[in-house]
């Protein structure tokens, strides 16, 4: 459990940084990387990879929507029609982040695999 | 087989990003466009960020501070004037990037790089009218005077430096929607601006509607539906100051009468966009005599299209040399209405028509040859290279003749279908000229005679500048280069077969009209005729709005100790002077014998109304509705003949025909047997007035706010970035000129007294960015009236609890 708590937060840390250096799909390198290096099976990696980005999209996001009293949310939430719904636009900015992350998890795990296939019987949670 | 897992998992990803990074139609990117590091959330700025910074930028000769007020008003003090123009084109960059680019592009006709080919049209029309021709004019015109070199350079170096450091993340939220990026600034795109403003200003003309009425209607009826004067008229110069030699002896070309007056002829042309015609404005000065201080004000609201980001950027620059308050232009340098430590200045267009057509003809298609002064001349041609948007380049290939750039011909009519004449426009704004030296005179102006000096610059747009200084002047010319004209000329579109009906010459400056200090204690202007036009040797067009110039006057004469409060409820009269001289003679004439119940209740209405275009009254409503109805029934059995669109004779024409004569002949309806009369045309329309003001009363919308409708649409008519519904008092005929989309976007006082005290406001907010709390902070108090004081501020107020936040520059 501690593992993917970890791996969760290792993704969003480096996702957070890859953010900082790179265009916005180094998110899916950084779970792709995380997942190559924590050992986990691949459901709970996409798991990990998806929760990681989402849970950084929807903090930064709602961080960034609440400094800014909803101005340009409310705006944005109009142009792409979602009824002005601001909780329904952070939803969809994390969602589309968490599953190029997730899908990127998985490849890692799967890359690791190959180069250090698992012992049977599988990695046990 | 191991490499299945791997291979489809890396497949999903990557065609992810693929799918998230693509536009879609107009949607943009959303992996990249939802980003909270990269994407819109970038643009969503704290409310309470603090914009302090420490800067180094290469460029900048001294170190510098900018300090920055509770209203984000910039308060720029440089070490010398290029710094100056270095920061003020860093700031405006800063703040209003992409308004300031995008309407580069919509001047330059490059829209269509944006939006594909639905924009090709609007960027032909550009093209071909030579905006980019003259811009390029603009810029040699501009780096030939060291000044104007210096001023230019220093802004484009100013923007560049900003541009350059810009972060993908930081771009302007348009830029991400729309999908593109911002080029380095030049002395063309400042040019590009400064035309889109000559355009806006003096690009307005109707030469193809007259030409079309005049045909169909015959001279005769034309020129008593357009006559050249007005009954009730007060020009801008009432005492004509000048001894009136003119240096120019215009003469109408023999045998003018028949060839161009009389002429019948058919276009088929049609813009397709116009300018608007109400881009008029309001600017006064009352001398010490008349003011409570004994010190000068001035007062100037321009009236121009309201959009978001303002066309209106507020800042005071400040250097050992200059020290400038006022609301500048982004994407130029300088100050276009404001004031400095020794005076104040404001504009209002002149409206003189300084856009001709000529009719040319060609040897054939090719256009190689036209015909001019009895023999074949070659034309010469400029290609215009229009990329379109995920499409193939589209090369325009424009004709010039001695008159200028072949506008419409068999391969452009604008937004009709076939044209098969040719027609060579003459445009003022195709000459080259130096305006950035008029607005920096202005800037340094330390009395009447700077402001006479740099005024001298400004050709086009033609403009009544007005003057107030600390030492008690007033004064204010309609200044321009202007051509001069004889009588009705250019009104038509012209024979371009020889040179008889060129513009004969520009009228000399020292003949345009001014005055200085007059005796009545005020000077005005709100773009009515800038003297009586019988008395002008030249001809200066029919176009001409009267009621707001009659009523400031009026005002102003009766108005003494006049006191700050005093102009600003001025500024914001909701007097329709018009419905003044027009309610009592529809009142008498509508037959109320016959009313219904419904129509007497609007009749009441209409008969109580105190003249006030008010948002919540409906007087004001039904008047409008019934005068736009009464013109409909005058004038539609006449105009019906000439085709779309209905090119109405003015306001004026019409209640000054009926005022002065009951029987005024198009009154009576030509296509039946009787004769109308007054009272039959008046009540008519308004039984069908009373029927529209019913349906719009049932819909909730006869208020006149509600009506009238004001809204201000974001640049790039993006819904959620524009303000819709703003209710407010005001229109078209009242000093507080408010229509749809158009009014006054600046309202400005300035007291003169020893410490300026000026007051003023603008539609709009000092950032650019609809994520920022200051993109339209000022609208909810602009539309009620309300004004921030102005804020000279001096260095040693650093301290002061208005600076916000200070920005430091040194050099790198």
């Amino acid at each position: 459990m501690l593992k993917y708590i970890l791996s969760i937060m290792v993704t969003a840390l480096l996702a957070f940084v890859a953010g900082l250096y790179m265009p916005w799909w180094g998110i899916a390198l950084a779970a792709f990387l995380v997942s190559a290096a924590i050992p986990q099976k691949p459901a709970f990696s996409f798991l990990s990879g998806f929760l990681g980005v989402f849970l950084l999209w929807e903090v930064l996001a709602w961080w960034i929507d609440n400094k800014n009293n909803g101005i340009l949310s409310q705006k944005i939430a109009t142009v792409i029609p979602l009824g002005g719904s601001t909780v329904l636009l952070i939803v969809i900015t994390s969602i589309i982040g968490a599953l190029v992350a997730g899908f990127g998890a998985l490849a890692g795990t799967y890359m690791r695999r190959l180069i250090y296939p698992p012992t049977l019987p599988a990695e046990t949670i | 087989m191991k490499f299945v897992p791997l291979l489809i998992s890396s497949f999903i990803t990557i065609l992810l990003i693929i799918v998230f990074n693509s536009r879609w139609g107009s949607a943009p990117p959303f992996g990249e466009f939802l980003s909270p590091q990269h994407g819109f959330w970038q643009n969503a700025e704290p409310v309470d960020k603090d914009f302090s910074q420490d800067l180094q930028l290469s460029g900048l000769k001294d170190p510098a501070e900018i300090f920055l007020d509770d209203r984000l008003i910039p308060h720029v003090f440089a070490g010398n004037e290029d710094d100056a123009y270095f920061i003020q084109g860093y700031l405006h960059a800063k703040f209003r990037l992409w308004q300031m680019e995008f309407q580069t592009y919509a001047a330059a006709g490059r829209i269509s790089e944006l939006i594909g080919p639905k924009a090709l049209n609007f960027d032909r029309e550009k093209r071909r009218l030579g905006m980019v021709y003259a811009a390029e004019k603009t810029v040699a015109e501009m780096e030939k005077d060291p000044v104007s070199k210096a001023e230019a350079d220093s802004y484009t170096a100013g923007v560049n430096a900003y541009i350059s450091r810009l972060k993908e993340s930081e771009l302007p939220i348009e830029y991400k929607l729309i999908g593109y990026k911002p080029e380095l600034w030049s002395n063309l795109k400042s040019a590009l601006l400064l035309k889109y403003m000559s355009l806006d200003l003096a690009g307005f003309e109707t030469d193809f509607e007259f030409t079309n009425l005049r045909s169909t209607l015959g001279y005769a009826t034309y020129n008593k539906m357009f006559p050249m004067s007005q009954d009730s008229l007060d020009p801008i110069i009432s005492v004509d100051t000048l001894t009136r030699i003119p240096g120019i002896r215009v003469k109408a070309p023999a045998g003018s009468d028949s060839v161009y007056l009389q002429k019948i002829d058919t276009i088929n042309v049609k813009a397709v966009t116009k300018p608007d015609k109400d881009n008029g404005s309001n600017n006064w000065a009352v001398s010490g005599i008349k003011t409570k201080s004994g010190s000068p004000i001035l007062c100037n609201d321009p009236h121009l299209g309201l959009n978001l980001p303002s066309l209106w950027y507020e800042m005071q620059v400040s250097c050992p040399s200059m020290n400038f308050y006022g609301v500048t232009l982004p994407g130029s340098p300088g100050v276009v209405i404001g004031f400095n430590d020794s005076c104040a200045f404001g504009l209002t267009n002149a409206g003189r028509d300084v856009r001709d057509y000529y009719e040319i003809t060609f040897k054939d298609d090719s256009r190689k040859e036209y015909w001019y002064n009895g023999q074949w001349v070659p034309s010469d041609f400029r290609f215009e290279h229009i990329k379109l948007k995920d499409s193939v380049e589209y090369i325009d290939t424009v004709a010039f003749t001695i008159f200028g750039p072949v506008m419409y011909d068999k391969s452009f009519s604008g937004s009709r279908k076939t044209n098969n004449k040719y027609y060579s426009v003459r445009w003022k704004g195709n000459d080259a000229g130096n305006e950035l030296l008029a607005f920096s005179g202005l800037a340094h102006a330390r009395n009447y005679m700077d402001y006479k000096e740099a005024i001298k610059f400004l050709h086009t747009p033609g403009q009544n500048v007005v003057f107030a200084c600390k030492n008690g002047d007033i004064a204010i010319t309609a200044q321009g280069e202007f051509p001069a004209k004889w009588k009705r000329q250019g009104e038509f579109v012209m024979p371009g077969t020889d040179s008889s009906y060129m513009w004969q010459g520009m009228i000399p400056q020292s003949e345009n009209p001014y005055i200085y200090n007059p005796e009545r204690g005020f000077v005005s202007s709100a773009n009515q005729y800038p003297v009586n036009p019988i008395s002008s040797p030249y001809y200066l067009g029919i176009d001409y709005p009267i009621y707001r110039g009659l009523i400031i006057n009026r005002y102003l004469s009766q108005l003494t100790e006049i006191g700050i409060e005093d102009m600003m409820k001025l500024q914001l009269d909701t007097y329709n002077p018009f419905a003044g001289m027009a309610r009592p003679i529809l009142l008498k004439n509508i037959d109320s014998s016959g009313l219904s119940d419904d129509e007497l209740k609007y009749y009441e209405t209409l008969k109580d109304w105190d003249l006030h275009y008010e948002a919540e009254g409906k007087g004001a409503s039904i008047f409008n509705i019934l005068w736009d109805s009464l013109k409909v029934i005058v004038w539609n059995d006449e105009l019906g003949k000439a085709g779309t669109p209905i090119l109405y004779p003015y306001n004026s024409t019409l209640l000054e025909g009926i005022l002065r004569d009951s029987a005024y002949e198009f009154l009576d309806n030509i296509n039946t047997p009787e004769k109308e009369t007054l009272k039959q045309d008046v009540t008519l329309a308004f039984h069908k007035a009373a029927a529209t003001c019913k349906q719009l009363d049932h819909d909730g919308k006869l208020n006149w706010g509600k009506l009238k409708g004001t809204r201000i649409e974001h640049l790039a008519k993006i819904d959620p970035f524009s303000r819709m519904d703003i209710d407010n008092d005001g229109g078209e005929f009242a000093i507080n000129a408010e229509k749809k989309d158009h009014g006054p976007s600046w309202r400005m006082i300035v007291q003169l007294t020893k410490n300026t005290e000026a007051y003023g406001i603008y539609a709009g907010g000092q950032s650019g960015n609809p994520g920022s709390l200051y993109y339209d902070n000022f609208v909810d108090n602009w539309a009620n009236g309300k004004y921030y004081p102005l804020w000279m501020m001096e260095k040693s107020e650093e301290t002061d609890k208005r600076v916000k936040a200070i920005i430091r520059i040194t050099k790198l």
